[in-house]
C-alpha cells in the first residue's frame, strides 16, 4: 500500500438488485490530491461514489463485493458504523440541498448533533463559509433562510456544510452541472483552494473542468474502470482508444 | 375530401355535445353536494339556535334533562377528543415512520398496511365493544375517560397513520440524503429533519380523524359516556357526559323526547361548533410550525 492512498478499492463489484452496475473495480485514491471520474451517462460514477461513504446502504436491495479500505480500514467490515464513515468522508450532491432552515443552522447542523460545543460554532460557521467562498455574500443574513439563495450560493452553501464536519475527503458528484459559468467558476477556484487540506473525489461530464482542477483521472464504461492516470497523461495520450474518443467527443 | 371534412364537423359537434353533457352532470353533482350540506347546516341552525343562550352552555341539565345547559358534554366531548388525540397521535406517527423509514419494504409490510385500511372501515361500534372488554373491564379502567380516550383513540388511528406515512413520503429523499451524508445518525435524521417537515402535513391529516373522534357515538357508549352527571370530572378515571351520546339519549331515550326537541337541535349545533373549534386548533398550530421552519 502506498502511503498515500487514502482509499483503495479492492476488486469492487457492486448491485442493484440482479443488475451489475460496477464490474471488478480496483483503484486507489491519493491524499490531498483531486481525482476525477469521467465517463458516459449511466457508467457508474455515481454508483462508486456512493459506495465511498455508504450512502447505497440507503437503497434497498444493494450488494457490495470486494473491499473498500479507508485509511486502511475495510469501511464495509461489519463491525464499522456507517454513520462514522460518513463523518470523515463527506458529500457534496448534484443538485443543491440545503435544509429548510437558516443558512447559519445548516452549517451548525451537522456539527451540533456530533458534538461540538456551542461556544465554537459562530466561529465554525464563519470559517467554512470563508471556505466555501460564500462568507461575504451571506454574513449580513446569516439568520435568513438558506432556501432564498440563488443556486450557485445553495451550492456553495452544501459545500460549506460539509466542510464544517472537517472530513478528510470531499465526494461531489456534478457538483457544478445545475449552476451559471459564474458560479462554476468559483467552485472550480474553491476546489483548487481545498485540496490544500481535503482530498477531493470529483464527478464531472465537463472534459475541459475535468482537465482544469483534477490531478487524477479515471474513464469509466459500462460499470468497467477503462483507464485510469494522471489527467495530464489522460488528456494527452490516452492508453485507450475509448477514452480518446470520450474526451475529444467522438464517442458513439 | 369534402365528405371528411363534413364527417370531421360533425364529430367535432358530437365531441363538443359530450363535453357539455359531461360539464353539466360534473357541477350537478358538485351542486348537490353544496345544497346537502346548507341543507344539513341550515336545518342545525334554524332548529337549534332557539336553545343556545349562555346558560345552555355553561349550566348542567337540570330538570331531569329537559332543562339546563350541556357544559358536562362539552366539557366531556373537549376531554375525550383532546385524549383521543393524545393517544392516536403519538402511536399513529410512531406506526408511521416504523412503516415508511425502517421497515424494508415486501409482503409483510404489505399485509400491515392492509390490515390497516382494514381497520379503518370496522364499523365504530366494534370499537366500543372491544373498549369495554379490554380497557373497561380487563385492564380495569372502568367507564371513564381513560377508557373512552383510549378507544376513540384505536379509533383514529388508522385515520392518522395514513395521513402521517403520506406526509413523511413527501418530505424530499434529498433531506434525508444530505443529513446522512453529514454523518448523522437515521433516527435523528427523522427526529430532527423528517418529522419537523412532515408534522404540518401530518396534522392536516389528522384533523379528519379528530372530527370522527369528537362526533362518533358508539365508542364512547359502553366505554365513557353516562347517561347524566351533573358533576364535572375530576380525573381521567371519572364518567363523562358526551355530546353525541347526549344527543342519543335525548332523542330516543330523554323523558319527553318531543319537547326536547330544541335542546337536541342546540347541542347537534354545539357538537358541530366544538369539532369546528378544535380543528381550529389544529390549524393555528400547524400554522406557527409552518411560519417557525423559516423556509
Ligand atoms: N437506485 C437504483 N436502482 C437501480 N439501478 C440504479 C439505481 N441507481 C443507478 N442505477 C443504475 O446503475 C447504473 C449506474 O448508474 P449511476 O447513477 O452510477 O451512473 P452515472 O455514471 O452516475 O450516470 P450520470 O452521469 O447520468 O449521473 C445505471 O445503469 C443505472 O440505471
Ligand atoms: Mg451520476
Amino acid at each position: 500500500m502506498a502511503a498515500n492512498d487514502i482509499i483503495q478499492i479492492h476488486h469492487v463489484n457492486f448491485y442493484y438488485g440482479a443488475v451489475r452496475a460496477l464490474t471488478d473495480i480496483s483503484m486507489q485514491f491519493e491524499k490531498n490530491k483531486v481525482t476525477a471520474l469521467i465517463g458516459p451517462s449511466g457508467c457508474g460514477k455515481s454508483t462508486l461514489l456512493r459506495l465511498l461513504n455508504r450512502m447505497n446502504d440507503l437503497i434497498d436491495q444493494t450488494r457490495v463485493e470486494g473491499e473498500i479500505l479507508f485509511e486502511g480500514r475495510n469501511i464495509y467490515a461489519p463491525q464499522v458504523d456507517p454513520v462514522e464513515i460518513r463523518r470523515k468522508i463527506g458529500m457534496v450532491f448534484q443538485k443543491p440541498n440545503p435544509f429548510p432552515k437558516t443558512i447559519y443552522n445548516n452549517i451548525t447542523y451537522g456539527p451540533k448533533l456530533n458534538g461540538v460545543p456551542a461556544a465554537d460554532l459562530p466561529g465554525l460557521v464563519e470559517q467554512s463559509l470563508r471556505q466555501a467562498v460564500l462568507w461575504d455574500e451571506v454574513k449580513d443574513i446569516l439568520d435568513k433562510s438558506a432556501m432564498n439563495l440563488s443556486g450557485g450560493q445553495q451550492q456553495r452553501l452544501c459545500i460549506a456544510r460539509a466542510l464544517a464536519m472537517k472530513p478528510d475527503v470531499l465526494l461531489m458528484d456534478e457538483p457544478t452541472s445545475a449552476l451559471d459559468p459564474i458560479s462554476t467558476a468559483k467552485i472550480e477556484e474553491l476546489v483548487e483552494e481545498l485540496k490544500r487540506h481535503y482530498t477531493i473525489i470529483i464527478v464531472t461530464h465537463n472534459m475541459q473542468q475535468a482537465a482544469r482542477i483534477s490531478d487524477q483521472t479515471a474513464f469509466f464504461y459500462l460499470g468497467n474502470l477503462i483507464e485510469y492516470n494522471k489527467t495530464e497523461k489522460i488528456f494527452t495520450k490516452p492508453d485507450v482508444k475509448q477514452t480518446e474518443d470520450y474526451i475529444t467527443g467522438r464517442f458513439g | 375530401m369534402n365528405t371528411n371534412g363534413m364527417a370531421g364537423a360533425r364529430l367535432m359537434r358530437w365531441r363538443y355535445l359530450k363535453q357539455t353533457i359531461f360539464f353539466t352532470l360534473v357541477r350537478a353533482s358538485a351542486l348537490l353536494i353544496v345544497l346537502a350540506l346548507g341543507g344539513i347546516l341550515f336545518h342545525i341552525f334554524y332548529h337549534g339556535l332557539s336553545a343556545i343562550n349562555w346558560e345552555f352552555i355553561t349550566r348542567p341539565p337540570t330538570h331531569s334533562m329537559t332543562k339546563g345547559g350541556i357544559l358536562p358534554a362539552i366539557l366531556g366531548t373537549i376531554y375525550l377528543t383532546v385524549g383521543a388525540v393524545a393517544v392516536g397521535l403519538p402511536l399513529g406517527i410512531a406506526s408511521a415512520i416504523y412503516l415508511t423509514e425502517y421497515a424494508k419494504q415486501g409482503r409483510v409490510i404489505r399485509l400491515i398496511k392492509v390490515g390497516i385500511n382494514c381497520l379503518a372501515g370496522v364499523p365504530s361500534v366494534v370499537f366500543g365493544l372491544f373498549g369495554l372488554g379490554f380497557f373497561v373491564i380487563f385492564l380495569g379502567f372502568g367507564s371513564s375517560i381513560l377508557s373512552g380516550s383510549l378507544t376513540l383513540g384505536f379509533l383514529i388511528l388508522p385515520t392518522i397513520i395514513g395521513a402521517a406515512e403520506e406526509a413523511l413520503k413527501s418530505v424530499p429523499q434529498t433531506f434525508r440524503e444530505a443529513s446522512l451524508s453529514l454523518g448523522v445518525s437515521k433516527w435523528q435524521t427523522i427526529y430532527r429533519i423528517v418529522l419537523p417537515n412532515a408534522l404540518p402535513g401530518i396534522l392536516t391529516g389528522s384533523i379528519l380523524g379528530i372530527g370522527r373522534a369528537a362526533g362518533e357515538t358508539a365508542p364512547i357508549m359502553f366505554t365513557a359516556a353516562a347517561y347524566f352527571t351533573a358533576k364535572l370530572p375530576g380525573s381521567v378515571f371519572d364518567e363523562v357526559m358526551a355530546l353525541p351520546y347526549h344527543i342519543y339519549v335525548l332523542a330516543t331515550a330523554g323523558t319527553n323526547i318531543e319537547a326536547t326537541r330544541p335542546i337536541q337541535f342546540g347541542t347537534v349545533l354545539v357538537l358541530v361548533a366544538v369539532v369546528l373549534g378544535i380543528d381550529l386548533v389544529a390549524i393555528v398550530i400547524r400554522g406557527y410550525m409552518r411560519r417557525n421552519k423559516r423556509w
